[in-house]
């Protein structure tokens, strides 16, 4: 039971990769392509945690909280770069 | 039981994950798209999280909690770069679904009394400050009424 939920929330998170990645290719203007590469970046990591439980190593939690952090790190400086056209003043 | 547990907690942050990159594509501005992603995914986020953190604790010798720092760390930053984001747009002016409300309205909020003039005069002042100090819907809406005591009513602060 929970080997097919796994197949499904693989289903589920794919297609949700596959819209935000849509959003970064189409995206009007640049919050909107930084909104899709949040959003990216989040569905990355409900992708590692659902590897982590489908294959039962723990080994994936530490890619996850590197991802989190780097992606937080990421969209804090293109908003500083789009606020104030500079990252570090 | 416990498998059921499991498979339900997955299914459902999977469906948040999908509900919100699902918001991504169908809403039609910035500041509504802003809403689908970061709350729906951290949700689906967390609750795959605690799905992965009660496996690991059942199906090894210990407990795991690494789980939890990485929710906690999701919870933390969402909010934030949410508001950069919005700060940001505020910043570059995007348009907006919402309309810019009648200066005769936002001078009623507050009984103040004031003429027509007063009103749109506190109007544009607010415009103003909002384009600076931008801070994104409805939440921030009553702070800010009480941080600018003197102008009568706060509008909506989006761009035509």
């Amino acid at each position: 039971m929970l080997a097919i939920s796994i197949q499904i929330a693989f289903a589920l998170v794919a297609a949700a990769v596959a819209m935000s990645f849509w959003r970064l290719l189409r995206g009007p203007d640049a919050p909107n392509r930084i909104l899709a590469l949040d959003t990216l970046y989040i569905n990355t990591i409900a992708i590692l945690v659902l590897l982590g439980i489908h294959l039962g190593s723990a080994l994936f939690f530490e890619a996850a909280l590197l991802i989190a952090l780097m992606g937080f790190i990421g969209t804090v400086a293109l908003c500083k770069y789009l606020l104030r056209g500079d990252i570090i003043e | 039981m416990l498998e059921f547990l499991l498979s339900l907690l997955v299914l459902t942050g999977a469906s948040f994950a999908f509900i919100g990159s699902l918001g991504l594509i169908r809403l039609k501005d910035l500041y509504t798209r802003l809403h689908g992603p970061t709350k729906a995914t951290t949700l689906g986020v967390g609750s795959l999280l605690i799905a992965s953190a009660i496996y690991f604790s059942t199906y090894s010798e210990q407990i795991s909690l690494h789980e939890f720092l990485i929710t906690i760390f999701l919870f933390i930053t969402a909010p934030v770069s949410a508001h950069l984001l919005a700060k940001a747009a505020l910043h570059l002016g995007l348009p907006s679904l919402a309309e810019i409300p009648e200066a005769e309205e936002a001078g009623q909020t507050e009984m103040t009394g004031t003429a027509q003039t007063g009103a749109t005069e506190a109007f544009e002042k607010n415009e103003r400050i909002g384009s600076e100090n931008a801070s994104p819907g409805e939440k921030a809406r009553p702070e800010k009424s009480e941080s600018i005591t003197k102008t009568p009513g706060t509008p909506d602060q989006t761009r035509p």
